[in-house]
């Protein structure tokens, strides 16, 4: 029965990617799933937006924008690098951890070496974020070990390092440089610097999940691993692929977050892969792999985001968040399964039809 | 596979006669993961003994038997839910939301006895809230569990807020720490003692027990075998619930204080013991004895490094290796085994 539904999940992620075209006029269906996917949680994000602006005008000026923005920047990164393993049927619970590291070896970079540039920083953070993903992708690739198991380890063994590594220490701002602080807060055209960072992730990847013959075997991966390896798609390799990139996205990440906040601990970033996790399902990405895009995690991570400051907003108890954000992740999957079902069987009656 | 050796269910081998019999128990006891757990386990626990100071006094023994109380009765319903499949990560938030319930229901007035009844109750409701949408909805468990355990947390957040209640009568928390006798034996051990035989008696000596390495393995065999897959997996997210309501109670007690944030990522833990302890994380495989050597494995070579003076923080570079070593090895040497048993073939 499971495996049914894989399959329908995989004829159904690419089904919305040709659909680009539009060839498949006749039913629709992969326009109807793409707009119940992206469009449900677009429409849930402006339905949000529109009640509390009701509520409070000042909630859609353009410094509260920037903030809610500035905001998601962080978790839409992650959420980015999250997606691309979930996809393949993997996740990756250790991202928080290599956040929290990444965050805490910049600091410590700045400190060693004042005058690096802001572009070798980034690198570095990137290159430590991936080389933590690659102890993840050969662990999970390699040894065949289940993607939960090895990445709950490694969350304890980076977070452990860098405890290990900062004995208590804590960074602040006055030790990096002003210029790289800046990184943080500047805006281009008036968005952040920083969300401009993420939109251009977001469409990088996106592009190379829908276009590129690796993503779209990523999905096919996800939907039925042992078909994916039957034809021909050298499965471990992707796989690992997948970790070294959401580990150079948490890095990324890092990098940001240190620019961002400017104060460093060992427990940054602890516990952020939950909502990591929670914004790609809410996005709409199948927890099991084989369907979801980068755009809906993206749009996920800013509903997350939002909600946050709408509750403020609309003076709700802020201790409220972390329940709605519960509920949110019940009601994305519950939606999943329903558009799932539905999707089978459509495709079983066209297949009756004779078509 | 080779693979299934390290995993071998608890069945005796079938009786040979003589010496061979012998020799085959003793292979099939070495053969096992959790007779290796064991085995570590002592080997910690003596090797602490000897070169830590104050490892194996009583007070010490005392303090470490009561920080593993709450993660042992939360590993045994876990153990049961693992073999079948599923997973529960909400356990701590649970944990946490009978804390704080329990702290309102203090503070509006209510007798402990009522509230202890209460919050294992309530512990039980939220695990029928899992168990509904894993086994009426047909939602994948490790997605509904990651929610509730954003949403219990968050709960609990709503209904104590930051705020901490701490004035529980002494009678009630000296309780939760008192040993018995002259020993260094906590009372609450004896509760999880007595909860521990009863899981294993349920696990490894009933019906019900056995179909659920049977629905681990292949849920739809089993479904046609006539087990009941869907009305099992209820009862063991009900009984999960109802067990971290009692680690809850137990918590607040032992802390002597309700918060909101009791227990945070305390799954985390539970998970890595029952994997450390022998459970598959596909399902059908593992004991409870090996589950309960895990937990005391994680929780004494913790204690163990804690006394030498390695920050607790740094201690989980410790618990995550383990965790990697525990399920990466028995893969490793299976895959090893098989591909020369596979050469063995081609040459033969």
């Amino acid at each position: 029965m499971k495996t049914s539904e894989k399959h329908a999940g995989a004829q159904r992620a690419d089904r919305s990617d040709v659909d680009g075209q539009r060839p498949d006029r006749r039913t629709g269906l992969g326009r109807r799933i793409l707009v119940a996917r992206e469009l449900g949680i677009v429409v849930a994000l402006l339905l949000l937006v529109a009640v509390t602006t009701v509520t409070n005008p000042a909630f859609l000026s353009a410094q509260s924008i920037r903030d809610v923005l500035l905001g998601a920047s962080i978790l839409v990164i992650l959420a980015v690098g999250q997606t691309v393993v979930i996809v393949s049927r993997n996740i990756d619970l250790s991202v928080g951890a290599v956040l929290g590291l990444v965050a805490f070896a910049t600091g410590k970079l700045f400190g060693a070496a004042p005058g690096t540039p802001i572009l070798v920083a980034v690198l570095v953070g990137i290159a430590l974020g991936a080389a933590c993903g690659v102890v993840n992708g050969v662990l999970v690739a390699a040894a065949r070990v289940p993607a939960l198991v090895i990445t709950l380890g490694t969350l304890y063994v980076f977070r452990g390092i860098d405890h290990s590594w900062a004995k208590g220490e804590q960074i602040n701002a006055a030790d990096m440089p002003s210029g790289f602080l800046r990184l943080g807060t500047s805006t281009l055209l008036g968005i952040p610097l920083l969300a401009v960072i993420a939109l251009a992730v977001v469409l990088l990847v996106g592009a190379y999940l829908q276009s590129y013959r690796s993503g779209r075997e990523l999905y096919a991966i996800g939907s039925e691993p042992n078909a994916a390896r039957l034809s021909g798609i050298p499965v471990g390799r992707r796989v690992f692929i997948a970790f070294v990139v959401s580990g150079g996205m948490a890095g990324l990440a890092g990098v940001l977050y240190a620019a961002r906040f400017g104060t460093l601990d060992a427990t940054v970033g602890t516990g952020i892969e939950l909502q990591v996790v929670a914004a790609a399902v809410v996005g709409g990405v199948a927890i099991f792999g084989g369907s979801g895009s980068v755009y809906g995690a993206a749009v996920g991570a800013v509903l997350l985001t939002t909600i946050g400051s709408s509750l403020a907003v609309l003076r709700i108890n802020p201790f409220w968040q972390q329940a709605v954000v519960g509920g949110l992740i019940l009601a994305a999957i519950g939606l999943e399964r329903l558009l799932a079902a539905r999707a089978a069987n459509r495709l079983r009656g066209r297949t009756s039809h004779g078509a | 596979m080779a693979h299934d050796t390290l995993y071998a269910h608890p069945e005796a081998p079938a009786p040979e006669p003589g010496a061979r019999r012998a020799g085959a128990l003793w292979r099939a006891l070495f053969t096992r993961w959790d007779t290796w757990v064991v085995i570590v386990l002592a080997v910690v626990v003596v090797g602490a003994g000897a070169s830590v100071d104050g490892f194996a006094g009583p007070r010490n023994t005392q303090f470490l038997l009561m920080d593993i109380v709450a993660i042992a009765l939360i590993a045994l319903p876990m153990t049961l839910i693992v073999i079948t499949g599923e997973i529960d990560l909400s356990v701590a938030s649970t944990l946490g939301l009978c804390s704080a319930v329990m702290g309102q229901l203090w503070v509006a007035g209510l007798p402990l006895e009522l509230i202890v009844v209460l919050v294992v109750v309530l512990g039980a409701v939220l695990g029928v809230v899992n168990g509904v949408f894993v086994t009426k909805f047909g939602l994948p468990s490790l997605a509904v569990t990651i929610g509730t355990l954003a949403a219990y947390r968050g709960l609990s957040f709503v209904v104590l807020g930051d705020q901490a209640v701490a004035d529980f009568p002494r009678q009630w928390t000296d309780a939760a720490s008192s040993t018995i006798g002259g020993s260094p034996v906590p009372w609450s051990v004896l509760i999880a003692v007595v909860l521990a035989v009863a899981f294993a008696v349920v696990l490894h000596w009933t019906p019900f027990g056995r179909s659920l390495y049977a629905m681990g393995n292949n849920a739809e065999a089993a479904t046609f075998a006539g087990v009941s897959v869907n009305r099992a997996k209820f009862w063991l997210f009900v009984a999960s619930g109802a067990v971290a309501g009692l680690a809850g109670v137990y918590w607040t007690l032992r802390y002597a204080s309700a918060r909101a944030d009791n227990g945070s990522g305390l799954e985390l833990a539970v998970v890595a013991a029952v994997l450390l302890g022998g459970v598959s994380i596909f399902g059908g495989r593992g004991t409870l004895l090996g589950v309960l050597a895990g937990v005391l494995l994680l929780g004494s070579l913790r204690n163990a490094l804690q006394l030498a003076d390695v920050p607790a923080d740094t201690l989980n570079v410790v618990t995550g290796a383990l965790l990697i070593t525990s399920v990466v090895v028995p893969n490793v040497v299976g895959m090893a085994r098989s591909w020369l048993r596979q050469r063995r073939h081609q040459r033969g």
